[in-house]
């Protein structure tokens, strides 16, 4: 579907038109419409506000005297009460590992599937393609009991590994749909002019077309990131032991033993949001544009 | 060059990794399961072929309860559908036209959709909490304790308690990609249908919605099929409580599966599931065709 292009490119070309006729028409209505926005931002924001000041927050304040303003008392102990005992720090970086891996297992996989699907000419590229573009589409639970009980064949539970496998195979498809329209608009002359050049296929794919597609891995490895990231279900079913457990995993054991003590839980909440933020205010508009990309298709 | 192009060995190699991964993660699953859900299995070596029992079991048995798991599910994707899209799509139109702080509205309105579901579970679960939560501090501090409840552990209200979360975190999802939808409708039609005096409610009808109907479309399936796979945020505030009030087909198939081991029954669920949300693409699909004739 070309509208994807379309979409992707919206923000390039705001008219002029636009506002002139905008104009006209700014009248007493126009407070009604910011006043039902200011409503539902305020709908969104309020829940992750309310978990910053109760992460910072004793149980007395957040149970009696101060239910939703600002810590009197910013208790920064919560959070390392979260990190020491709840062995936060580990999880952390379980996460990250494996968030890490995944996108580069992605980024690779997708990147050489999508040469050969878009470059090269062969009979059934398009059905392929189309084959891929089925996993868009294919729930997770499918994969469950058949993967659980390989993995436990094969004694990869509770290791990295169980959740890597799955998780990149899970991204593949958005991986190939998102590299595909962005490889499809790099000229085939440059490959034309490599192969002059004596390059090999090898030598064209990295020299050439991946260091081109550096805004499809940023699209990709954001999408796989959050994928990765945010996951609950494999990791809850592979992960058992505390040593390989993630993010999601490790919060909701931290829940049942802080189950009284809403700071230190407030603190991993934190702990585990605030990567994303972090990104999503840097890069809103690339991760939108990853969301979007998915969407056409699908 | 067409040469170095048509090289069949080389597109094999470039193409195999992530077919063999492919292959192996997503397709093959899909037909084992199917295999499964014919077996009597319980993970540790026993497995006898049972035909198609687990189905009739899982219909009939009430203590079970997948048909009660499967309404909820499909409520959930009614309320999706009746609820969420109309919201997104209001929402939509609305920062679709062109207004100052749009873009700062939609990230805002995206956010939730990027917060960890554990996150926003358990944030939820701390909302509803009967003694400390906001709701029910909210409704004393406003003097109406008589309608304070144990929002998750009552079995009229724990169904909707734990929908309200899941409807919400989605509406920015739907919204971003009818917003993208109602950006790329090209200025000039809504210009010339000015022109000729329509209001804004019949650009919106005439001009934006017939536009958008592809992503229209993608968002329905989206929402229904989602509806049908929910898991996340059921599993951390409720997993199904009390009294199966809350169940859904995803959260009975993790507890076939790891509570008692039914690994057969498992993939039936999980079988059936797929099936359903092809099932439902495929009819959501056709809906909307026959309407663009």
């Amino acid at each position: 579907m070309k509208l994807g292009d379309i979409f992707l490119n919206h923000n390039k070309k705001s008219s002029p038109q636009d506002e002139s006729f905008q104009n006209k028409r700014i009248k007493g209505k126009e407070i009604w419409v910011y006043i039902i926005f200011g409503i539902w931002a305020i709908i969104n924001l309020f829940p992750v506000y309310w978990m910053f000041t109760f992460s910072l927050k004793s149980n007395e304040e957040i149970f009696g005297t101060n239910v939703a303003g600002l810590p009197k008392e910013w208790l920064w102990s919560n959070y390392e009460t979260a990190m020491g005992s709840g062995n936060m720090g580990k999880n952390f970086l379980n996460s990250t590992l494996i968030a890490i891996v995944t996108i580069a297992i992605v980024m690779l996989f997708s990147l050489m599937a999508t040469f050969a699907l878009t470059r090269f000419i062969w009979k059934g590229r398009k059905r392929m393609n189309n084959f891929f573009m089925l996993g868009l589409t294919i729930p997770i639970h499918a994969a469950i009991v058949p993967i659980y009980v390989t993995l436990s064949k094969m004694d990869l539970i509770n290791s990295y590994l169980a959740l890597i496998i799955p998780y990149a195979a899970f991204s593949l498809a958005m991986g190939i749909l998102i590299c595909t329209g962005f490889m499809q608009e790099l000229p085939i002359d440059l490959d034309e002019a490599a192969c002059i050049d004596g390059c090999s296929t090898w030598g064209i794919f990295f020299r050439i077309i991946v260091p081109l597609m550096k805004p499809a891995v940023a699209t990709v490895s954001i999408y796989t990131f959050l994928q990765c990231w945010n996951e609950l279900m494999f990791a809850t079913i592979f992960i058992s032991d505390s040593v390989h457990k993630t993010l999601p995993v490790a919060i909701q054991a931290l829940s049942g033993t802080y189950a009284t003590n809403w700071g230190p839980i407030g603190a991993a909440l934190v702990l585990a949001t605030f990567p994303t933020i972090i990104f999503y205010v840097f890069f809103s508009k690339k991760i939108q544009d990853s969301f979007i990309a998915g969407a056409i298709k699908g | 060059m067409k040469k170095l192009y048509s090289n069949k060995l080389t597109i094999i190699l470039f193409i195999l990794p992530a077919l063999l991964l492919f292959l192996l993660i997503l397709v093959a699953p899909i037909f084992i399961s199917g295999y499964y859900s014919l077996y009597d299995m319980n993970g540790f070596g026993k497995k006898a072929f049972i035909g198609l029992e687990n189905y009739g079991e899982l219909f009939t048995s009430s203590s079970i309860g997948f048909v009660k798991a499967l309404g909820n599910a499909l409520l959930l994707a009614l309320l999706s559908v009746a609820v969420q899209l109309p919201l997104a799509l209001g929402l939509a139109l609305l920062l679709g036209k062109g207004r100052k702080g749009e873009r700062g509205f939609l990230s805002i309105y995206f956010m939730p959709v990027l917060i960890s579901t554990v996150v926003i579970g358990q944030l939820w679960l701390k909302i509803y909490n009967p003694s400390y939560g906001l709701l029910n501090v909210v409704l004393r501090t406003l003097g109406l304790d008589s309608l304070t409840k144990i929002w998750l552990g009552n079995l009229h209200t724990a169904l909707g308690a734990v929908f309200v979360p899941i409807l919400w975190q989605y509406v920015g999802y739907h919204m971003l990609l009818m917003f993208a939808g109602i950006k790329s409708v090209p200025p000039e039609y809504r210009e010339a249908a000015m022109i000729d005096g329509a209001t804004e409610g019949q650009v919106n009808r005439y001009i934006v919605l017939p536009y958008i109907k592809p992503i229209l479309k993608i968002c329905t399936i989206f929402a229904v099929t989602g509806s049908l796979k929910s898991f996340d945020l059921i599993y951390v505030i409720t997993n199904g409580t009390p009294l199966h009030a809350t169940e859904v087909p995803s959260t009975l198939m993790i507890s076939m599966l790891f509570l008692r081991n039914r690994y057969g029954m498992g993939s039936t669920i999980a079988f059936l599931l797929i099936i359903l949300c092809f099932a439902f693409a495929l009819i959501i699909g056709r809906i909307f065709k026959d309407k663009e004739d």
